[in-house]
């Protein structure tokens, strides 16, 4: 198995999975080009996260770290939430295998999200409704890595300069 | 409660007469077959044995035609740059597709630098290729055609009889990757018209690390493998006689049993393919409905993510591949499922499912239950099923 036992805890037990209706702040990453999607909803009571879950398509890596992120940020007021970092998802799971590593760095990005967007709507800013980009263009924040060297490359590049891997079958 | 493989595609069980066989050459002590003396003699007797069954499971005119490797990606390598260094004083163009093994796709590559250029034609939407493309994509410069007989992860088989008589007809050497083939279909060199075959021991419930190439007679092909003369001069090294003797059972057991287990493993497909819409919707089947191997179906599942329900349906006793980016750690979907039209979603949630002579049609009702049970609890999680579910 390629996955440590917290992960696999998470994967097959995830928390706070689901959506809030009405919720005070939405945060959604990721592109199923890369693997995996994520979206985050956030109940916000006096400042603190008073409750979130989440939804996710990917793989168990990308489950897990949606499970542990909720578990993290859940009860936390906004400003020790800002400082929730994708290191600490990982870290908090014990480790992620090096090719996975790509899917720890959308938990921490969809939370602050989130938080942006329960501010910018208590600041009056109004945006479109959150809406998952095209195929071929990554949301903020959502980037590739190469997964044998996990050095991080732009979209659509079919080869890693740091490993020499090919990374697309060219024809 | 017992551990149900349906990943028949990625390897095989031994035959209880497979490990029989082995373990009896194993106790035997054979010599190196290349030997001159008496203990020489009699493992090359046991090596000539093994390439007889073989021959006849592919009806070989000769055993001689027969080179043992150490498996497909080995013949195909040997098949492709083999050919490439023999003939390419005659021509440096080679046709192929877009939906072959990384083995070919990646021997061509290598070629590439070498001044070679390569045509790759695409497929349809069930993985079938053109003869017609074939032929229209032929130059005077074209020296061989390779192309698969099956994909391995579509199951969809191409229409090899025309493409051979094409390139028959230009004197284009035609390779064929039957890797997942040989020993599942019924595959007669002769009637099909190839010249190069590539085949694989555990494709018909044989050991792993041993397979063959058939190299009709009078295809200029190079070894590429420097060293002794063994296998007719085609493939230097002392041969790996346990794995042949092994691969040789086997093959006359796929043989003699090819109709019987070719019912057998369809009759299987059949059922999961007719009872599927009974317990999931929302589910793409990329395999051709007549045109693809007995036993493999590729669904992709809309909504969740391959290795999720790889890693749930293995929880729940069930060993099946998925093709999905994250669970091959090649970052990129699939290039064959991106080459049958697929998005990138739906490509992330394809399975391949691959039964096996040892499952039972009570294994494929299991299966479609655990399997109903884990894409609900995944959909659930989805942010795409929830969107789709609103937009429908």
């Amino acid at each position: 198995m390629m996955y440590n036992k917290v992960v696999m805890d998470h994967f097959r037990n995830p928390r706070n999975v689901g959506t809030i209706e009405d919720a005070d702040g939405v945060g959604e990453v990721g592109n199923p080009l890369c693997g995996d999607m994520m979206t985050i909803y956030l109940r916000i009571r006096d400042e603190r996260i008073d409750d979130i879950k989440f939804q996710t398509f990917g793989c168990g890596s990308a489950i897990a770290v949606s499970s542990m992120l909720t578990e993290i940020a859940k009860g936390k007021n906004l400003a020790e939430a800002r400082k929730i970092t994708n290191k600490d998802v990982a870290e908090a799971l014990e480790g992620l295998p090096k090719n996975k590593l790509h899917c720890s760095n959308l938990g921490a990005d969809a939370l602050q999200m989130a938080i942006k967007d329960y501010e910018d709507r208590k600041a009056g800013i109004t945006r479109p409704i959150l809406k998952r980009k095209d195929e071929h263009e990554h949301s903020h924040g959502d980037k590739c890595y190469c997964p044998y060297c996990d050095v991080e490359i732009d979209d659509g590049v079919t080869f890693c300069d740091a490993c020499q891997h090919d990374l697309k079958e060219e024809h | 409660m017992k551990y149900i493989n349906l990943d028949h595609i990625s390897s095989n069980p031994l035959l209880p007469e497979v490990k029989q066989a082995m373990i009896a050459a194993i106790q035997h002590d054979y010599h190196n077959p290349s030997s001159q003396h008496r203990a020489g003699e009699e493992a090359a007797a046991a090596l000539e044995k093994a390439r007889e069954q073989v021959a006849g499971l592919i009806n070989a005119d000769s055993p001689k035609e027969v080179v043992f490797t150490s498996g497909g990606t080995e013949s195909d390598n040997h098949a492709v740059k083999g050919v490439a260094m023999a003939n390419g004083d005659k021509g440096k163009h080679i046709v192929t597709t877009n939906i072959e093994h990384n083995a070919v796709i990646r021997s061509l590559r290598r070629l590439k630098s070498d001044g070679f250029t390569v045509t790759s034609l695409s497929v349809d939407d069930k993985g079938r290729d053109s003869p017609q493309d074939v032929a229209q994509a032929d130059t005077k410069h074209t020296i061989l055609t390779s192309i698969m007989h099956s994909n391995n992860e579509t199951g969809t088989i191409q229409p090899v009889e025309e493409i051979a008589r094409i390139a028959r007809e230009k004197k284009i050497i035609f390779h064929i990757d039957a890797v997942d083939s040989v020993g599942i279909v019924p595959f007669d060199v002769k009637a099909i018209g190839a010249d190069l075959v590539s085949f694989a021991s555990n494709t018909f419930y044989g050991p792993t690390g041993v397979g063959g190439l058939y190299v009709r007679r009078g295809v200029k092909i190079f070894p590429i493998f420097d060293g002794g003369v063994q296998e007719n001069n085609k493939r230097a090294g002392t041969e790996n006689l346990l794995g042949i003797i092994g691969m040789g059972t086997a093959a006359e057991i796929a043989q003699r049993d090819i109709h019987t287990r070719y019912d057998y493993l369809k009759g299987l497909k059949d059922k999961f393919l007719r009872e599927l819409p009974t317990v999931l919707d929302e589910i793409l089947i990329n395999t051709h409905p007549v045109h693809s191997l007995p036993h493999l179906v590729s669904a992709s599942i809309k909504y969740v993510e391959g290795e999720s329900v790889m890693l749930m349906l293995d929880d729940e006793g069930f060993g099946v591949s998925t093709r999905s980016a994250c669970a091959t750690g090649s970052l990129r979907a699939s290039h064959v499922l991106l080459s049958i039209g697929l998005s990138h979603e739906d490509a992330q949630g394809t399975l391949v499912i691959a039964f096996g002579i040892d499952n039972t049609a009570e294994d494929v009702s299991r299966f479609l239950k655990s399997l109903k049970t884990v894409v609900t609890t995944l959909r659930d999680i989805s942010p795409l099923y929830k969107k789709a579910a609103v937009k429908g």
